[in-house]
Parts: structure tokens; sequence; C-alpha cells
């Protein structure tokens, strides 16, 4: 299991994949919003998306786990 | 002439360095022997000029007081060295080995030249310590001159193995340090001493090693897989650094970019979307001349030396495709420093803006963002080589001054036709002014008042409006770029200049 966490404050603009879903590494798992600039939070591996724990609009800290790749 | 003898007998024990076990436990540690990392270093180990080798020679177990110092050339060049051997009392500090080391530095000093430093060193003999670390020429010295060598002569710093506690302060004083990855450490207290003290559990690689050190607390610049790696860096670094401030950088072979992808393909029009800065970088410089300088540390901004032409140029580039390219403490940190270094050595500077600005937000605000962002800004206000500054795809708020905007004296500003440079962008300004006129709108009619809005605040800070004010010195087409500053760069070879004349500045840290 790995977290991934949001390398900067921001909002939650986009997510791209639901519980369940496959990814290679380096895909666009989640996109952040921060001073005006879209953020896009990559897969660290292939995987399975096990838990998405935030939702489009969410305001969230550096360092909040996003999602968990299992 | 039985003397004869005694000298190369003695000689022969003293270069074997310490026991065989202590060889033999570097060879499990992947660790070479002080000599074979010099003989790998040096252009020729046979023509290396040593002196205080007989330093602790009647004590068999202290061959040169476990540090090797002398002069010896690299690359051509004359280079004083100091390299511990972890073979003799696991390389500690007694009062000889300071005093050899002290009288290398001084060495460096009066001839002028870089110095290197291989260290790998349990730190000072507690047992020894009146003798080595309170006095005048003590420990402390070494700090000391470190201090009044900085910006004088170029002093590198490979950490082979540990330099604990006070020790640590010599990669913290060096220009560059080089980290082997897994064998280097650098921690005031160690793991048993945190336990003891503080109470905190913590192994030797989280408190002190090389990867959290060039990733996490910016003490490392280069993070070398092996002893190999860290001595090629070491020669690649010392290739850009002239040989004191006084000179100038040599200059190299002339290559073609590594990439012949064109910069219009590699930049993207919109403003919000993240593009690689390195494949800006490899399409601008000559190919195979890129050395970066604290790649895993604060990557949204990248610092490293290239050449053009074969010309040394030192490049501060926002890096937008890591956290949007906006700068936070650490890459201001990274960015003053690396400014500081180019500036010292005569190395001149580009700058490639893209950045949002200065990140904001109640968690940097805390740790002090403003006084690192200042550090930066003080950094390019005092830097007097050739400086360009080219506005990639925007420059806004204090970014703009971070990255050598108009009002630092850069040679030039340059600017990209779709740059935009501004207090803040379209969308955050219109948010931010008119805020409360939105809001008395009816629900409908806000889309359209709002897209009219930030049309005529994009015309407004246009940079041909820019062009025209004189605020950039030339709007110049992407592919071009390379050979523009290439022009440029030579235009400026004989800029001399001082900053300003004082003791030194209050610097904001």
């Amino acid at each position: 299991m790995t977290e991934v966490t949001a390398p900067m404050t921001g909002i939650v603009h986009q997510l791209n994949v639901t519980p369940g879903a496959a990814v290679a590494e380096g895909d666009g798992v989640v996109v952040l919003e921060s001073m005006k600039m879209h953020i896009p939070v990559p897969a660290p591996r292939a995987g399975t998306v096990q838990e998405i724990r935030v939702k489009e609009g969410d305001f969230v800290e550096e360092g909040a786990v996003l999602f968990v790749i299992g | 002439m039985a003397n004869i003898e005694r000298l190369r007998a003695v000689a022969a024990r003293v270069k074997a360095g310490g026991p065989q076990r202590y060889h033999e436990r570097l060879r499990e540690q992947g660790k070479m022997f002080a000599r074979e990392r010099l003989r790998l270093l040096l252009d020729d180990l046979d023509e290396f000029i040593e002196d205080g080798l007989l330093a602790r020679c009647e004590d068999e177990e202290l061959p040169a007081d476990a540090v090797v110092t002398g002069v010896g050339r690299i690359g051509g060049r004359t280079v004083c060295i100091m390299a511990s051997d972890s073979t003799v009392k696991a390389g500690s500090w007694g009062a000889r080995t300071v005093e050899k080391i002290v009288r290398i530095q001084e060495k460096a000093l009066s001839l002028n030249v870089p110095i290197v430093y291989l260290v790998d060193s349990a730190g000072g003999r507690i047992t020894d310590q009146v003798e080595m670390f309170p006095g005048r020429r003590h420990a402390g010295r070494i700090f000391y001159n470190q201090v009044k060598m900085s910006g004088r002569v170029p002093q590198v710093c490979i950490l082979f193995g540990p330099s604990p506690a006070g020790a640590a302060y010599l990669p913290a004083l060096s220009d560059l340090v080089i980290m082997v990855d897994k064998n280097a450490s650098a921690y005031l207290g160690s793991p048993r001493m945190a336990e003891m003290v503080i109470g905190e559990k913590v192994d030797h690689e989280a408190m002190g090693g090389a990867r959290m050190h060039c990733s996490v607390s910016g003490l490392g610049d280069v993070l070398a897989a092996n002893e190999e790696e860290a001595i090629e860096s070491a020669k690649r670094y010392l290739a850009y650094m002239p040989d004191n401030w006084r000179e100038r950088p040599a200059e190299a072979e002339r290559a073609a970019p590594a990439s012949a992808t064109p910069v219009s393909e590699i930049v993207p029009k919109d403003q919000n979307t993240p593009f690689d800065m390195y494949r800006l970088i490899d399409a601008l410089v000559d190919g195979g001349s890129f050395f970066e300088i604290k790649k895993e540390f604060a990557p949204e901004l990248i610092t490293g030396f290239a050449r053009l032409e074969g010309r040394p140029v030192g490049i501060v580039a926002n890096q937008p495709a890591v956290k949007g390219g906006v700068l936070f403490s650490d890459s201001a940190d990274k960015g003053a420093r690396f400014v500081w270094m180019c500036n010292a050595y005569n190395i001149p500077l580009l700058f490639l803006a893209d950045v949002p600005g200065f990140m904001i937000g109640s968690k940097v605000e805390r740790e002090g963002i403003i006084r690192h962002g200042a550090k930066m800004i003080c950094a390019v206000s005092e830097a007097t080589v050739p400086k360009i500054s080219v506005i990639v795809r925007k420059a806004y708020g204090a970014g703009l001054y971070a990255m050598a905007g108009p009002a630092f004296e850069p040679d030039y500003t340059l600017a990209f036709p779709n740059a935009q440079i501004a207090i803040m962008g379209p969308e955050a300004a219109i948010n931010a002014v008119y805020y409360n006129k939105i809001q008395e709108l009816p629900e409908e009619e806000r889309p359209a008042y709002v897209a009219r809005l930030r049309r005529e605040y994009a015309e407004d800070i246009d940079i041909f409006r820019l062009a025209s004010e004189l605020i950039v010195d030339a709007v110049i087409e992407p592919d071009e770029l390379r050979q523009e500053l290439i022009r440029r760069f030579a235009a400026c070879a004989g800029k001399r200049e001082t900053f300003t004349e004082r003791r030194n500045p209050v610097y904001p840290v």
C-alpha cells in the first residue's frame, strides 16, 4: 500500500480515476489546483487505486493523503 | 645511511594506513582506501606533493595521524587535497590531524587554488580534546579558515563516510558537497546520542544519511551512487570553476544541444499547463554539459552549470512540472546559494523564468517564506556577473524579482512572444480585485463580466505593451533563444562591476 500525498496546499481540481482502477507509474490520478496552476499528482508506481480520500473541490493541506495505491 | 633505510621503512608502513582488518571492512562497505581515492581523483598520484606523511610516525597506531594532505593536479590544474584515512582510528581527528588540515587550507589560500576535502571520519578524538578542540589552531580554526576561503578559492567536499558532530561543519562550509549514497552521513548528535539525550529513536540513514541530506535538509548538493561516481562529479564541478575568484572558468569544446526539438514546441501557450523545463534546457545548452546542483532538493527550481558554445553559464530555472514551478522557502535558499556561488567564481547567470510567484498560505508564512524569498532577492541583486533573464511564459509577483527581473540589473531581460509579466495572473487578479463587484451582479451575468475583465487585464499586461514601455529589452522567437544567448553573453564578456562598498550586508536569513 502506498499513500500518495498532496505536494502542496491547494484545491482538488479533478479526479481522473475511480477506486479499483489499474494505473501505471506516472499516470495522473488527481489534479490539484494551487496558485492558479494545475498540479498533476501521478501514481508513484503501477498498481490498483485502492482508495481515493478526497473529492473535487476539497481543500487539502500539503502532505494530506489523496489516494492509496495497492 | 641507516636512516635512509629507516625512512623507506617508515614511509612504506605509513602509506599502507591502518591495520588489515580495517582495510577489509572498507571493502565490505564498498569503500576505497584514502590513497586509492586519490589515485582516481588526481592526474598522477606519483606526482602528489605530500607533507606531514611522518606526523605521529613514532606511534605505529597513528600513520599520518589519520589524514593525507598535499598538493596534486586535477585536469592539469593545481589543487590542494585533504583525505581522511578511516583505517586509522576511524579517521578521527587528533592534534596533528587538525594541524595538517589547517596547513593545507592555508596552502590553498596562499597558492590561490581550489581545495578538495575527502571526508570519512569519526570526528574529534575526545581523549585528545584539550590538544585538538578548543585552542587557536585547533578544530575551530578549520571552520574559520573555510569561512575565510569561501568565495576566494573553490572548496569541494566529498563525503564518503561519516562526518559527525562538529566535523559536520566541514561539509556545511564547503561550496559543494557530494555524498555517497548509503555510506555518507552527517549529524550533530548520533542516533545513540539522540536516544540518550532527547529520547528519540531514529536510525542512521533517517537521521543524517546522504539521501536525506540531498533531498530534505539541503546539506548535500550531489547524491552519488558510489565512490567512483562521487570522484567523477568532483572533477566535473572543478571543470566549471576557475582556480580562484579573480580568474574566469575555462572554456570547453563546443557541442550541439542534446535535443533538436524546437523550443517553440516545448513551451505550451496555456499558462496553467505544466511542462518539463529539463526539455527546454536540453534544447538550449551544449549536449552533455549540464551539471545539476541539488537535483533532489526543492526540485521546483532547477540549478546547474552548463555551456553555451563551450562557455560556462549557471542556470536558474523554474520547473513548472513540479509544484507548478512555484517558489518555496527551500527553493529560494537553493537559488540564493547557487547565485552566490556563480557570482563568486565569475560564472555568468541565465535565469529561465516561468514562475507563478512565491507560495502563499499560513503554512509557508509560519516557516518564514518572506525572509527566505528576501535571501534570493538579495543574492540576485548582489550578482554582478553577466546575467540574462528570460521570461519563458510568466513571471508573477516577487517571482519576477527573484528571477532577476528588470529592477535587478540584468544585462538583458528577454521574453518569448506569449510571456506575461504582472503582479499576478489574470484569473487571480480579477477574482481578488473585483470580488465585491462580481458578487453584486446577478449570477447569470457574472461569467461574461469576468471574461471581459480578464481580457482587459490580459491586454494591459500584454508583452508587446511591456516591450513598448521598454520593460523588456527584446521579445524573441523561442527557436532563436540559443543563438541569442550566445551572442548576448559574448557581448557581456568584458563586464566588470562591483555591487557596492561596505563591510557586509545585513543578510535576511
